[in-house]
């Protein structure tokens, strides 16, 4: 599949508070940008795939997307993976254009929990509730503190991730969250569940995301010249609930990542840039070692020696990521991958390697990676 | 104020039944030896819908843990910082549980030994530990 479908266009909202708007108001909104970043007719699209909405799981929800967007699509539908399905939607949608099932998708996503409904992220977890485990943050803070004891991490070698991305985020005008952090900032934050603190935990915010995926040749007829090819895409689903996984600190990202790379027929030293799913700040260090960038334990000190920063290493979350540009999932890392590659990110990172998204769910249950290459 | 409850289900029954006893108690395949928490119908590795209700001997150790510093909710207002810790049982089946002379997790390490301590909330009795400092 390598190359031979692209993201021809992106869209989104404004992030943060959308007061009294319903979320598939904000996916039009979004879908509208992203065909016009295109330059393509609605009358052309065939294919209308939607990330189910954390905050509102519902029924036949792809027909009341479509329905708002005035599609009948010839594929369609909408996909629960939590914040794994946008790319893994994306990757259907290419595998369906090959398959000549359908011609140009947009993928979409949109929620509002920021001023609607949050509660599914502090909700009771089961019969463990007894024990007093509740939130979506809880079964990171297992990780993440597996992670501290077994490899004797610094906190300010984890507070640095926080730290690199809040510093892409202040310098992007669209972010939720535009507030640096110092390192001592993040150090002196109460615990929210210790070990992790307030600036481990990604922003709740209104809005919403789209891309337009098409294939390469579509592209080449329409004239599109921004187009981003697809080179690779995989996922892994863990399947497990944290506490009943044999091992804490390793996921099915590895199986995902290694099907991207064979896909892609790239290797690590190609990409050049990484947008990594930060729902807090343990995930990317834990797919940065399941990607296999660096050696299990060693991800933290990666951060801590600047690797993430615009000039590291390998720069990540150059939009400043869940933890600052929006904590609506995984679209908006997709769309500052596609604009690095086309050129004309806010914060440009150069050279001519490609770039690799994660986007995961649930608390590290799916995963799901692309790999896109340079524009034209 | 209401402490939250277990679910009240039919293959679950015989796990809450046994703490009640002072036993933990978890499942173990006739067919593939298996053995399992928390409880479900069929075997998660041959699917078998044979299996026995075992007794733990109650002792394990610290895999993680974590310390709530906010509750969300009432019932747990008064009790913060409390501990909710991973504990891997010598049999192999994990849970989550709370280490009571934990101190809020300042006294945790990851293998801690921990030993069984059941202790009741209103009608349902859980399966806390205590550090096995033996
Ligand atoms: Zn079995």
């Amino acid at each position: 599949m390598r190359g031979k479908c692209v993201i021809a266009g992106v869209g989104h909202t404004a992030y943060g508070k959308q007061p009294g708007r319903d979320r598939v108001s904000l996916i039009v909104e979004a879908s509208r940008n992203a065909l016009i970043d295109a330059g393509v007719d609605k009358a052309v699209v065939d294919g209308v795939l939607v990330k189910m909405a954390n905050s509102e799981p519902s029924f036949l929800y792809g027909q009341r997307v479509a329905e708002a967007l005035g599609i009948r699509p010839k594929v369609g539908g909408s996909l629960d993976q939590g914040g794994a399905a946008n790319a893994a939607l994306i990757s259907y949608a290419s595998m369906a254009i090959d398959a000549g099932m359908m011609e140009i998708a947009i993928v979409c996503f949109g929620d509002n929990p920021r001023t609607g409904n949050r509660q599914v992220y502090a909700r009771p977890r089961g019969d463990d509730a007894v024990y007093g485990f509740y939130s979506t943050a809880a079964g990171y803070a297992l990780i993440h503190q597996r992670y501290k004891q077994q490899y004797s991490v610094p906190d300010a070698h984890i507070g640095a991730v926080a730290v690199t991305v809040r510093d892409h985020g202040a310098r992007n005008p669209n972010a939720q969250l535009k507030l640096p952090l110092t390192l001592d900032a993040y150090l002196d934050a109460p615990y929210l569940i210790e070990p992790m603190r307030r600036d481990d935990c990604c922003l709740v915010s209104d809005g919403a995301a789209a891309v337009i995926v098409m294939s390469a040749k579509k592209a080449g007829e329409l004239g599109i010249d921004h187009a981003v090819p697809i080179l690779g895409f995989g996922q892994g689903q863990e399947s497990w609930d944290v506490h009943l996984r044999p091992d804490l600190l390793r996921t099915m990202a590895i199986e995902s990542g290694e099907t991207a790379f064979r896909m892609a027929g790239l290797t690590h030293k190609d990409i050049g840039v990484a947008q990594l799913y930060d729902c807090f700040t343990i995930t990317p260090l834990i797919t940065l070692e399941d990607y296999g960038f660096c050696a299990a334990g060693q991800a933290a000190a990666f951060a801590a020696e600047g690797g993430f920063a615009l000039d590291g290493q390998l720069p990540m979350n150059t939009s400043g990521g869940l933890l600052s540009e929006t904590g609506t999932p995984g679209l908006p890392l997709i769309i500052e991958g596609v604009r690095q590659m086309r050129g004309d990110a806010n914060l440009q990172v150069g050279g001519d390697k490609s770039c690799i998204v994660s986007n995961q769910g649930g608390t590290m249950h799916t995963h799901s990676t692309l790999i896109l290459g340079r524009a034209g | 104020m209401s402490f939250p409850q277990p679910a009240d289900t039919p293959v679950a029954k015989p796990y809450w039944e046994a703490l009640k006893r002072g036993e933990l108690v978890f499942q173990r395949c006739r067919h593939c030896g298996e053995s399992w928490l928390p409880a479900r119908e069929s075997c998660p590795r041959c699917l078998s819908p044979e299996n026995d209700w075992v007794k733990s001997n109650g002792r394990g150790e610290v895999v993680s843990w974590i310390v709530y510093h906010t509750a969300y909710d009432e019932a747990f207002g008064s009790r913060v910082p409390y501990d909710v810790t991973l504990v891997k049982l010598d049999e192999g089946p994990q849970l989550l549980t709370n280490v009571v002379d934990s101190e809020a997790g300042k006294r945790l390490k990851l293998g801690s030994r921990v030993r069984l301590k059941v202790e009741s909330e209103g009608d349902v009795a859980l399966a806390r530990f205590q550090l096995d400092d033996d």
